[in-house]
């Protein structure tokens, strides 16, 4: 159950994991994600599905390490298996005809903006894909990206590839350039917060995946509650994307702190 | 059900003392770990009765030629059938006698609220003004001999019938019907969600209420009938109810149970250190949180309040004791007498050190500039006019409003159905409040699936979960054979 079939190094810390899941690869769509657990006292941990193959029955999940359980994750090798998987989870993204959509993703949010991109595109869109990472090295599947977009542009913080900026500046210059009807955008919560106060300042729709803290990931615990409008959601039952305006980012990454000096002092557990 | 009463050996039991020698004995007491040190562990508190204290608590159960007791059971539950086999030392054939209606005594002996059914219609109780037999606890005691004595009986089952049946959510509602099923003969599936079965009685009810252990034996009961169970599998997300029926499952039931927890939408509400009770018992429960070595964490908090007044408040409140908390506080709006959580839980919490702080509700969250909560606000309340509930609603004092100090607090005020199936299967009807709509047979509008427990009604107990799977069972079995 669960086996990793296939692993690749995108970067350093950034590792892409081909997964056995038949059940999940049936039944996933562009938006959803799953919850694994690594060990016997593993927490549950929310990814976004970066693709799936129904055919060969896998899951391509694209991970950082950044905290214990990603980390362990990321250390596992080809012919392990992941100890619990379960998903898809979440609502799927809503996909139509738009017109011309940009698609903005930072760091691995460009892993799950994949199969958005892909619907998209097959929907019948203009996507122009702005993919954005602090240098050259961490810019990941771009190769993958043209293939559905119709134009990508990188964007590195310190302009060792494409052009030097940051994701808002990409994102900017196709909004003064031509009529944009929807942008989504996937990446980490102060990247998507920039870029939802850049489109609203346009007036164009923008939709955000979020990746709060999540437990069962099954709308139970409510770990994972947000402000959208004035209103408590759940991201993993109401979302995970939402109306990137609406949504109190400041509120999301403050409570995306709740266990970081925990997170630090946990990172011995690593190869246990 | 009165016949078995008159077999031989149960004549001769009621002659071997006087009714009135028997009213006369004193209810036993559950022996209990010391409330001081079992507040630091999470060993469970109640130790059971020895098989002196048993057989002497039997001794009190008139065996009534209509047992009243049974009509507060909601499994009915042959209770003076069970208890007289306590009495003459048949402690393997009790529990064979609680197994025929019962799936999970020995949960039922430790969760069930006792004291508002069976107990509460004991003859005792009713004509004697006395304290009623401790039908609980001698269910808990068959059930657990039955258990170390390692000569679980495994009930008869049915020859295989050839008929796949589907049940989604293996909590207590899932787990009686698949019982239930299984002796009928049927090929049973449980599909769980999570990576555990078990349900609520292993991510919400404590350790130290009931031990995991016990769950795990009485799903081993069920693996030996030839019960299936699959974990992380979700009908209505990973699987639908249409792959079932293609996959040929003649009949599905949805024992989804619990969905997303309740708050209250005042200001605050989303700090840092707010949290549901579903949140923090998962943690601690179902993710070890507690222990260093887990990867779970979870805030533990040193002054640490509650709000609700339910079994889940008294389990949530006593949990923050365990970790370690100070102070730990329940904060209710009614009065005590009002608390729906059992007798024993309010008890228990008192003398580990809970402080009561009824009559308040909390009105605002207050944060530090790190967004985590410092404190809360609360008004204070009175009791007015009984509501609709029947109990007497709180009203507001005017300007009576104060504030305490918390670093964590829990809202234990009751969660909404699991949303999944409502939302993916078509043509199901559902209620307002997201329960799935059943008849009498607990069958949906549509007729191959059935439904039970908190899907249906929303946040029940264990016991009435188990006997809508009974329920449940029986009426698909005649479905399936019309």
């Amino acid at each position: 159950m669960n086996k990793i079939v296939s692993k690749e190094f995108f970067s350093e810390n950034v590792v892409k994991l081909e997964v056995e899941a038949p059940l999940i690869a049936k039944a996933r769509k562009a938006g959803h994600f799953v919850i694994v657990r690594i060990g016997e006292k593993g927490e549950r941990m929310p990814l976004t599905i970066a693709g799936a193959d129904v055919e060969k029955g896998t899951i391509t999940l694209v991970v950082q390490k950044i905290g214990v359980s990603s980390t362990k994750l990321c250390n596992l090798n080809v012919g392990d298996e992941i100890t619990d998987l379960v998903g898809p989870l979440g609502k799927a993204t809503h996909i139509d005809n738009f017109g011309t959509v940009v698609c903005a993703g930072g760091g691995v949010g460009v892993a799950p903006l994949m199969p958005i991109v892909e619907a998209l595109k097959k929907a019948g869109n203009r996507v122009i894909t702005v993919l954005a990472a602090r240098t050259k090295d961490l810019i990941i599947m771009e190769e993958q990206m043209r293939a559905f977009s119709d134009e990508v542009i990188v964007m590195t913080d310190d302009g060792s590839y494409g052009k030097q900026g940051l994701v808002t500046n990409g994102v900017e210059e196709v909004i003064q350039r031509e009529k944009v009807d929807l942008c989504v955008t996937i990446g980490p919560a102060i990247m998507m917060k920039f870029v939802s106060l850049l489109t609203k300042k346009y007036d164009l729709p923008t939709i955000a995946s979020l990746n709060t803290i999540m437990v069962d990931g099954t709308g139970m615990c409510g770990a994972c509650r947000i402000t959208v409008d004035g209103k408590t959601k759940f991201v993993c039952v109401d979302g995970p994307e939402f109306d990137a305006h609406q949504v109190d980012f400041d509120e999301m990454l403050m409570r995306m702190g709740a266990y970081k000096d925990r997170e630090k002092a946990d990172m011995y557990k690593i190869g246990k | 059900m009165a016949e078995d009463r008159n077999v031989a050996w149960r004549e001769e039991l009621r002659q071997t003392i006087k009714n009135k020698e028997r009213t006369e004995i004193p209810r036993i007491r559950m022996n209990e770990l010391n409330a001081h040190y079992r507040a630091t562990v999470s060993e469970e508190v109640n130790q059971g009765l020895s098989k002196e204290q048993a057989m002497e608590e039997a001794k009190r159960c008139l065996d009534c030629p209509t047992p009243t007791c049974m009509t507060g059971c909601p499994v009915s539950i042959n209770i003076p059938g069970f208890i007289k086999n306590i009495e003459r030392g048949e402690f393997l054939q009790a529990a064979k006698v609680l197994k025929e209606t019962s799936a999970l005594p020995a949960v039922c002996g430790r969760v069930c609220p006792q004291e508002k059914q069976c107990e509460s219609q004991c003859f005792y109780k009713l004509k004697l003004k006395k304290e009623p037999v401790a039908i609980g606890h001698l269910e808990r005691f068959a059930a657990d001999y039955e258990r170390e004595s390692g000569m679980v009986s495994v009930p008869e089952i049915q020859s295989k019938n050839g008929v796949k049946v589907a049940v989604v959510g293996s909590g207590p509602a899932g787990l009686s019907f698949a019982g239930d099923m299984a002796k009928l003969g049927y090929s049973v599936t449980v599909f769980e969600a999570l990576h555990e079965i078990g349900g609520v009685l292993k991510y919400g009810i404590p350790e130290f209420r009931l031990p995991n252990s016990i769950v795990d034996a009485e799903i081993v009961s069920l693996s030996k009938m030839g019960v299936e169970f699959v974990k992380n599998c979700i009908v209505g997300k990973t699987i639908s109810i249409d792959d079932l029926k293609e996959d040929g499952f003649k009949g599905v039931f949805v024992a989804s149970g619990a969905g997303l927890p309740r708050f209250m939408n005042i200001p605050g509400e989303n700090l840092i250190g707010v949290m549901s009770s579903n949140e923090y018992l998962t943690r601690v429960n179902l993710m070890m949180a507690g222990d260093d070595e887990a990867d779970t964490p979870v805030l533990k908090g040193r002054k640490v309040a509650v709000v609700g007044g339910g079994n889940t408040a008294m389990d949530s409140v006593r949990t923050a004791l365990r970790m370690g908390a100070e102070r730990a506080m329940i904060v209710y709006r009614r009065s005590e007498e009002e608390m729906p959580a059992r007798l024993e839980e309010v008890k228990h919490a008192k003398e580990e050190g809970v402080e009561f702080m009824t009559l308040h509700n909390p009105i605002e969250y207050i944060g530090d500039d790190k967004g985590r909560v410092k404190a809360m606000r609360l008004q204070k309340m009175e009791l007015g006019e009984p509501d609709v509930s029947g109990r007497r609603s709180p009203v507001e004092i005017p300007g009576a409003i104060e504030e305490i100090e918390v670093d964590v607090v829990i809202v234990s005020i009751g969660v909404s159905p699991n949303p999944i199936i409502p939302n993916s299967v078509e043509g199901l009807d559902v209620s307002k409040k997201g329960t799935i709509i059943v008849n009498d047979n607990m069958q949906s509008s549509i007729p191959m699936i059935f439904a039970g427990g908190d899907i249906v009604r929303g946040g029940a107990t264990v016991i009435l979960a188990m006997g809508d799977g009974r329920a449940a069972a029986k009426s698909m079995h005649d479905y399936l054979n019309k």
